[in-house]
């Protein structure tokens, strides 16, 4: 513990030596817009500033692309609520509330919790990095593939209470996005599936941001226009000192979720497999679960927006535990940030704790001090995004436009997703017409591959003999928790129904 | 100060050039070929693995060195074990502004997917940047298998339950596979992951029994005391493995290595071809890339460049073309 302290404290001296501290802030002021910039997410991000970084030393290098990385997913919930376009995927969740909120002029709360449920998801995930690294990193090795599909059976069965009342139509949702996820080449043959016209843009599967702008982005765009006949949306913000000191105090409604959001995704963050993305749904289908009131969500709670944000920075803190202890990125993003260490002539591994401190300890440090100034520089624009939708929506709708645009082409620069994009706008906005719940298709989209993945792997592995999920005790115990979670909604039923006929009998 | 002055010397010798171009001498300009848009730089794979890595450290390279007027932007093409990619350049012919970073799939894919219509030889052959190797490995817990004899005995003893991870069927691995089971008359279920490293992670983990990844991928684990190699494919003893014999000391020809290389679409023109050759060989012989290929595993002694790697590639397509007859397509894609 105390050399843990010591380490920590060299770390944070580290974090705050200039140079050190100016990549920080200019990486999380450049995460920022990269993460509001749809299509521009901290993958791209950190891509596309990686070579910047060969002209300073590679701490302060793997320190500015982290604070990148952190800035991103904060900024990817601006434009989820402002726009209702999911700035980076691991933001698609803040729009089922976050957007909802903006429309009724409430995006200032909607803003403001979504940057105090980041740092405090950062920051838990951040201690629990500092203090249980090496245990956590024993603990990912045990997860093999027959964990991996346990854990995505969890991340289904915490998304159950999510399609609202309609069963039928929420399983069609569900199975529309598996179908879609099943698109490109086989995972273990490598054959080729469901490539509509021959068209070679298939061959990658269907991106999932492609999906998730063209669902919410053009189709919650020709949705406002029919609702508001392009008027101004929001016509008076009121943005004073009172109303946000009102906004900070109003964390109490959410800290619950909070806290359970960033515990959970910094665990799912762990896992190699996962990432950010799969953690801040599954969050939010937890905070969901547990609520007093489960049907306010998707027309504008907070903990809505709070849920997926402290999970998804708790993740990115998270799957920077794989990338250093084990060498293998646990998101996208790390990927890129593993590519980067190597090239600085870091070899991430079981050894770099002990060969290599002063790295190690340094960007631990700074993403604390990357958090703190992150959530400040946050804070301090809301006053300047929330101005956006005081627009008239006919100056706003073809902004939006272009923006799913270029988020369509951006992440594989190729009209092929452009086009696909923009069908899923009309079919999005469509099934909004005629009521079908949307988001169980993003999360089966996100999960489908995961879980078929792990599912495939395992029984191979066991030759086809399905008992590996339940004799393992990892799998196990997530397969019971996912079992219990998909009774948790049936119970609640059972108990109003028992409530109202007592009530009956007794006013009979 | 030496590189501001050839910097100088150069800017003074391209207005001297222009100057003269303006003169008339139109043709003279257009023999000096440069970039003239920025150059995308197609990765026949996903992000994070071995040809991504390369590809963007050459990208920064570049940059730092200043050795391009206009930047070079990586994009990664994974579909279809790179016949996205290959597609891709394919339908980019005659374009001086495209060149793809390779792996052995730049072989294998046109040989599997016949229909893609892709020939490689038609694509313009630049330059040859490293070659990686490949060992068998398992974990360190497995005291009773301590030679290639005492592995190919616990696979056959394991039956078809024997677990070989790897990065996916038709990649070099699975290959490699192919051929062992093959030469020691075994079978094996293998068990396809996103990447060497989830390979390695699985086989430290115990969820897989072995694989054949490359050095890279496995050396921190093994520096760490968690898994160990027990041959190496190479036609001689590496460097880094003084003690580990090769396959051909123990009378088992095998042998197989990667090739990362980089090259433009058919119909490139010469004077472009020529001035990525020079862009490459000079990266090729920088200190940086060659302590990358150390650190990395890989082998950077011999520069391949223009024609040569043109015959390269031929020895290695036809090798690959009998490789899979003799394994079967089948035995690959894993069907």
């Amino acid at each position: 513990m105390e050399t843990i302290l010591v380490s920590l404290a060299g770390g944070l001296a580290q974090a705050f030596e200039p140079i050190n501290l100016m990549m920080i802030i200019i990486g999380c002021v450049v995460g920022l817009f990269v993460g509001a910039m749809p299509g521009l997410g901290s993958v791209n991000g950190v891509a596309i500033l990686l070579p910047i970084t060969f002209l300073v030393p590679p701490t302060a290098a793997i320190i500015f692309l982290a604070a990148v990385y952190y800035g991103a997913m904060y900024g990817g919930a601006i434009s989820s609520i402002t726009l209702g376009i999911p700035g980076a995927s691991t933001a698609v969740a803040t729009v089922f509330d976050g957007r909802p909120l903006a429309m009724s002029g409430r995006a200032d709360k909607a803003l403001t919790a979504a940057a105090i449920a980041s740092f405090i998801g950062g920051t838990i995930s951040v201690i629990l990095f500092t203090l249980f690294a090496p245990p956590l990193a024993e603990f990912a090795l045990k997860f093999g593939p027959a964990e991996e599909f346990a854990l995505m059976v969890l991340a289904f069965a915490t998304f159950i209470g999510l399609g609202g009342d309609d069963i039928p139509k929420t399983i069609f949702s569900i199975l529309i996005g598996l179908v879609l996820a099943t698109v490109g080449l086989d995972i273990i043959s490598g054959k080729p599936r469901l490539i509509f016209f021959d068209a070679p843009g298939f061959l990658r599967g269907i991106n999932f941001l492609v999906l998730a702008i063209g669902i919410y982005g053009i189709g919650e765009m020709l949705w406002t226009l029919e609702t508001t006949g392009g008027k101004v949306i929001v016509h008076k913000v009121k943005m004073s000192w009172e109303n946000f000191v009102g906004n900070v105090k109003s964390v109490k409604e959410y800290i619950g979720t909070t806290t359970l959001g960033s515990t959970l995704g910094y665990f799912v963050g762990t896992l190699p497999a996962a990432g950010a993305t799969p953690a801040s749904l599954m969050s939010y289908g937890l905070a969901k679960t547990f609520s007093k009131d489960p049907d306010s969500f998707g027309k504008g709670n907070v903990s809505g927006v709070a849920a997926p944000e402290a999970a998804n920075n708790a993740a990115s803190t998270g799957s920077m535990l794989p990338m250093i202890t084990l060498g293998i990125p646990g998101s996208p993003t790390t990927a890129i940030l593993l590519g980067g260490m190597i090239i600085w002539g870091l070899r991430p591994g079981p050894l770099l704790f002990t060969e290599k401190p002063d790295f190690v300890w340094g960007l631990i440090g700074s993403l604390y001090v990357a958090n703190f100034f992150t959530v400040i520089i946050n804070l301090a624009f809301i006053p300047i995004f929330v101005r956006v939708l005081t627009l008239p929506f006919t100056i706003l709708a073809p902004v939006i436009f272009v923006l799913c645009i270029v988020g369509g082409f951006a992440p594989t620069q190729n009209m092929h997703d452009v086009w696909l994009m923009l069908l899923f706008g009309i079919a999005g906005y469509l099934l909004r017409k005629l009521n079908y719940p949307v988001a169980p298709a993003v999360l089966a989209i996100v999960l489908g591959p995961l879980a078929e993945r792990s599912l495939r792997q395992s029984l191979l592995s066991s030759q086809g003999d399905v008992m590996i999920f339940f004799e393992r005790p990892i799998s196990a115990i997530c397969i019971a928790l996912a079992v219990g979670l998909m009774l948790y909604p049936i119970y609640l039923i059972m108990k109003k129904k028992k409530k109202a006929d007592t009530a009956d009998e007794a006013s009979s | 100060m030496k590189l501001l002055g050839k910097l100088l010397a150069g800017a003074a010798l391209s207005v001297a050039l222009s100057v003269t171009a303006i003169g008339g001498m139109i043709e003279r300009a257009e023999a000096a070929w440069s970039p003239k848009k920025p150059v995308e730089f197609i990765i026949m794979a996903g992000t994070g693995g071995g040809a991504d890595q390369i590809a963007r450290l050459l990208q920064g390279l570049i940059e730092k060195k200043k050795l391009s007027p206009r930047p070079f932007i990586p994009i990664n093409k994974p579909g279809g074990s790179g016949a996205e990619a290959l597609r891709y350049l394919k339908d980019k012919a005659g374009d001086d502004h495209t060149v793809l970073v390779t792996l052995n799939s730049f072989y294998t894919t046109p040989i599997i997917q016949k229909d893609l219509g892709v020939d490689i030889s038609t694509f313009t052959p630049i330059g040859r940047m490293a070659l990686d190797t490949f060992l068998l490995w398992v974990n360190t817990d497995r005291k009773d298998i301590t030679s290639l004899e005492s592995y190919v005995s616990a696979v056959k003893s394991a039956g078809n339950a024997w677990k070989v991870g790897g990065t996916g069927s038709g990649q070099e691995d699975s290959i490699l596979t192919a051929m062992m089971e093959k030469e020691f008359g075994y079978k094996v279920t293998y068990i396809p992951f996103p990447g060497g490293g989830t390979v390695a992670k699985n086989l430290v983990g115990n969820h897989i029994d072995s694989t054949v990844n490359n050095p890279a991928e496995q050396n921190e684990f093994m520096r760490a005391g968690k898994s160990k190699p027990l041959v190496q494919f190479t036609p001689e003893r590496m460097a880094a493995y003084p003690d580990v014999p090769t396959a051909k000391e123990l009378g088992h020809d095998i042998v197989y290595f990667m090739q990362r290389s980089v090259n433009g679409p058919p119909g490139m023109s010469k004077e472009a071809q020529d001035w990525y050759i020079n862009l490459f060989k000079t990266l090729f012989e920088s200190d940086e890339w060659q302590k990358f290929c150390k650190e990395d595993g890989l082998t950077c002694e011999e520069w391949v460049a223009g024609a040569d790697l043109a015959k390269f590639h031929e020895e290695q397509g036809r090798r690959h073309q009998e490789l899979i007859e003799s394994v079967g397509a089948a035995a690959i894609t894993g069907e």
